[in-house]
């Protein structure tokens, strides 16, 4: 009698576990997304939307290769089911010892909760010959700087959504759903773009630190030289005049600045030359109202747009 | 074996557009839907050759430029005719690559070597610098490879990281650090085991490259152990603790051999198995707002001391810090104001010995490449409690890129025995290779 009792009891109390078991997924709690850099936050967000809760790491108005790894960032990291990072060495600065010291397993390299999303994006500026620091802080696997082309926006996007199915299968479909959405909303908004950009393409332009060839390769600029005479080296004086030299044979009037580059030279350059600065944004959050992937290219194109018609 | 099978996706893949294309001649006629569908192809086509470069990428680890991708790279621009050639010269270009790599000696194999670097400290002194024979600082010679640093860094496996850090200095080879950290382990605990510089404050945790003076400030010369300081082999233990209002909370517990300093500097010394020597750290920071932050540690270590067997040296540590860096301008511009206080208990005879020690430290950077320090430093000796030591320092560092550094040092000491130094040192520091960064 009492076995039979116990039996009983233990039905119950496994049926009871089973139920418990699956209500849990049902409540489960957001996926805890931190990235690297503002800018895959944004397309995180794009296709995680309320399934996820995702906060950056850098600001998007910060030098990415130079962020402090403060212990609050610990915090952060530590709760986190996805680190997404930009790869291809932009944050071997600051980030590995985050990893290492969150003592947190699922976001250590190569776990599944580990993405680098350079994987996803096409990227430019191989070397292709040895690579010397004698090129300044030059990126041996590549320009990391690849998130300002749409396309490789898309594609992030669509790794991202892929991964975040792999580690919250029950909301799979939803976050491909998002992306299906995204991406519709993108292509017409690459419409929009490319045609705000057409009749300027082919136009030339200088830029301050070697961050913005994916954009120009989509949008059909030139960029014929940068403001530091090497990637993360400084201007020099010697340098700066023999771009200003160069600028005036090539007839070109747009200096593009990122917002964290003091802007001394570039406006020394804009005056002998006769152009413009433009202080471009290469990151979402790089201005308050810059909030998302989509308002970045809008504020970006908006200033370029302006920029090319004053300098006619 | 991997990178064979990736090759035979891209060739497979490179057939397809041929294919396509074929498929796609005969009913063009038919006008521009059929055109769109080519270019929504072409497209396609692009997006999946991208990511097999992207695998291509990851697969051959971090160390190598990918060569074999930067052919197609070309290749992916948006025209359409050339596009089912590429893929083809792509593979050409691989299987000439695999011919020369040969067997085991490949790309792969050098793939999964450790990160390597030295940084090279050569240091020159000029000035008065003769030290008291009481005294527990060591001179500079007039011109020292004072130290070449090799770091040779790895993920071991999915569980663990090592880090070997093998100091050359002008006499002999010593290993500065040399530990495994498991990353992944229940709890969120982390645990170093190996040799390694004990978490006994900051300064003592720090490389020399990393400090942001020449020498070691007085008091840790005198208290601490100087430039070798508490750095021994054990084990390591920390974890975050959970606090409120964004306060981050870590505490870290180690346990080593027993033996630190050397000299005029020791600290603890194992006379037998049972001399085991702790470390206590307790740490915690918080931002003030997202350019100033505050960080506090509190310190304590317990061992064995050389003058016997059974002679107890207490060490008791307070680490302040402010640190300000605007992130707008976080290249430019930037300050760290720092204190460090030490008290040791040295049990010797005839009487136990107290001494108490302290710097405080600023540093400012006035624009990329300049930085302007003062240091002040106020000691007593460890074996004497009364003998009190006193200096001051001024530092400028000029940095030609992120590689290399230039410092000169204006330093004043005043001993106890009341003779005093003055002393101009210069420093130059190099890096080459992929030297890890180091903890905030």
């Amino acid at each position: 009698m009492k076995k039979k009792q116990s039996r009983r009891l233990f039905c119950m109390g496994s049926v009871c576990l089973l139920a418990f078991s699956l209500a849990v997924p049902a409540h489960a709690k957001k996926l805890n997304v931190v990235t690297a850099t503002t800018d895959m936050a944004a397309l995180a967000q794009e296709v995680g939307g309320d399934r996820i809760s995702v906060e950056s790491i850098a600001k998007g108005y910060q030098d990415p290769h130079f962020v402090e790894a403060k212990p609050s960032f610990l915090l952060k990291l530590r709760q986190a089911d996805l680190l997404i990072v930009v790869g291809l060495q932009l944050e071997i600065g600051w980030l590995p010892p985050l990893i290492t010291q969150s003592g947190n397993a699922r976001i250590q390299v190569g776990a599944n909760g580990y993405l680098d999303a350079s994987q996803f994006a096409e990227i430019l500026d191989i070397p292709t010959g040895t690579v010397t620091r004698a090129m300044g802080d030059v990126h041996p696997l590549g320009n990391p700087h690849y998130w300002l082309d749409p396309d490789n926006g898309r594609r992030i996007a669509k790794g991202i959504a892929g991964k975040l199915g792999d580690l919250d299968p029950t909301d799979a479909s939803y976050f491909q759903e998002r992306y299906q959405d995204f991406d519709k909303r993108l292509s017409a908004a690459e419409q929009k773009w490319d045609a705000e950009m057409k009749p300027f393409h082919g136009r030339k332009v200088v830029t301050y630190h070697n961050s913005f060839p994916n954009f120009a390769k989509h949008f059909g600029l030139n960029v014929i030289g940068y403001v530091e005479p090497r990637p993360g080296i400084p201007p020099t004086p010697s340098h700066t005049i023999e771009l200003i030299g160069f600028m005036k044979r090539e007839n070109c009037k747009v200096i593009l600045v990122e917002p964290y580059f003091d802007l001394k030279t570039p406006n020394s350059i804009a005056r002998e030359t006769g152009g413009k600065v433009v202080q471009y944004l290469p990151s979402v959050g790089g201005e308050k109202d810059v909030t998302d992937y989509f308002k970045l290219f809008d504020y970006d194109i908006g200033l370029l747009t302006q920029a090319f018609q004053a300098t006619q | 074996m991997k990178t064979k099978i990736i090759w035979a996706g891209i060739a497979i893949f490179s057939a397809i557009p041929l294919w396509a294309q074929q498929a796609d001649s005969s009913p063009s006629s038919n006008g521009a839907p059929d055109v769109a569908a080519m270019q929504q192809q072409i497209r396609d086509l692009q997006d999946r050759l991208i990511l097999l470069e992207g695998q291509v990428r990851m697969l051959k680890g971090a160390q190598q430029p990918a060569p074999p991708a930067a052919p197609a790279q070309g290749a992916v621009a948006p025209s359409a005719t050339p596009a089912p050639e590429v893929p083809v010269a792509a593979v050409t270009a691989t299987s000439d690559q695999n011919i020369s790599l040969g067997g085991a000696g490949g790309s792969a194999a050098k793939a999964l070597n450790p990160d390597i670097s030295v940084i090279g400290d050569f240091i020159g002194a000029a000035g008065n610098g003769t030290v008291p024979p009481l005294a527990q600082q060591t001179p500079f010679s007039a011109l020292q490879m004072h130290e070449s640093e090799v770091g040779l860094q790895a993920i071991i496996d999915p569980y663990a990281r090592g880090d070997f850090f093998i100091s050359f200095g002008e006499e002999g080879v010593d290993l500065e650090e040399g530990y495994i950290t498991f990353t992944a382990l229940p709890k969120s605990f982390v645990v170093k085991v190996g040799k390694m510089r004990s978490a006994f404050g900051k300064v003592n945790t720090m490389h020399n490259h990393v400090l942001p003076w020449i020498d070691r400030p007085l008091a840790t010369t005198n208290l601490v152990g100087g430039e070798d300081g508490i750095d021994d082999a054990g084990v390591s233990i920390q974890r975050i603790i959970p606090a409120p209002k964004g306060i981050f909370l870590e505490a870290t517990g180690q346990a080593f051999r027993g033996d630190s300093g050397e000299g005029p500097q020791s600290v603890f010394k194992s006379w037998q198995r049972s001399n085991v020597s702790t470390v206590a750290h307790l740490r915690s920071y918080k931002d003030v707002n997202e350019s100033t932050n505050v960080d506090i540690g509190l310190s304590y270590a317990r061992g064995y001391n050389d003058f016997g067997p059974d002679f107890l040296t207490n060490l008791y540590g307070v680490d302040a810090t402010l640190r300000w860096k605007p992130l707008r301008r976080s290249i430019y511009h930037s300050f760290i104001g720092r204190g460090e206080l030490f008290w040791s208990q040295r049990q010797q005879l005839p009487v136990e010995q107290k001494a108490f020690g302290f710097y405080t430290s600023a540093d400012y950077q006035l624009g990329r490449r300049w930085f302007l320090g003062g240091r002040f430093d106020r000691s007593g000796r460890s074996q004497f409690g009364n003998l009190t030591d006193q200096g001051g320092s001024a530092v400028l560092t000029y940095w030609p890129s992120e590689f290399s550094q230039v410092r000169g040092q204006y330093r004043y000491t005043n001993y106890a025995e009341g003779r005093s130094a003055n002393e101009l040192l210069l420093q130059l520091i190099f890096s080459l290779g992929a030297h890890g960064a180091h903890p905030f």
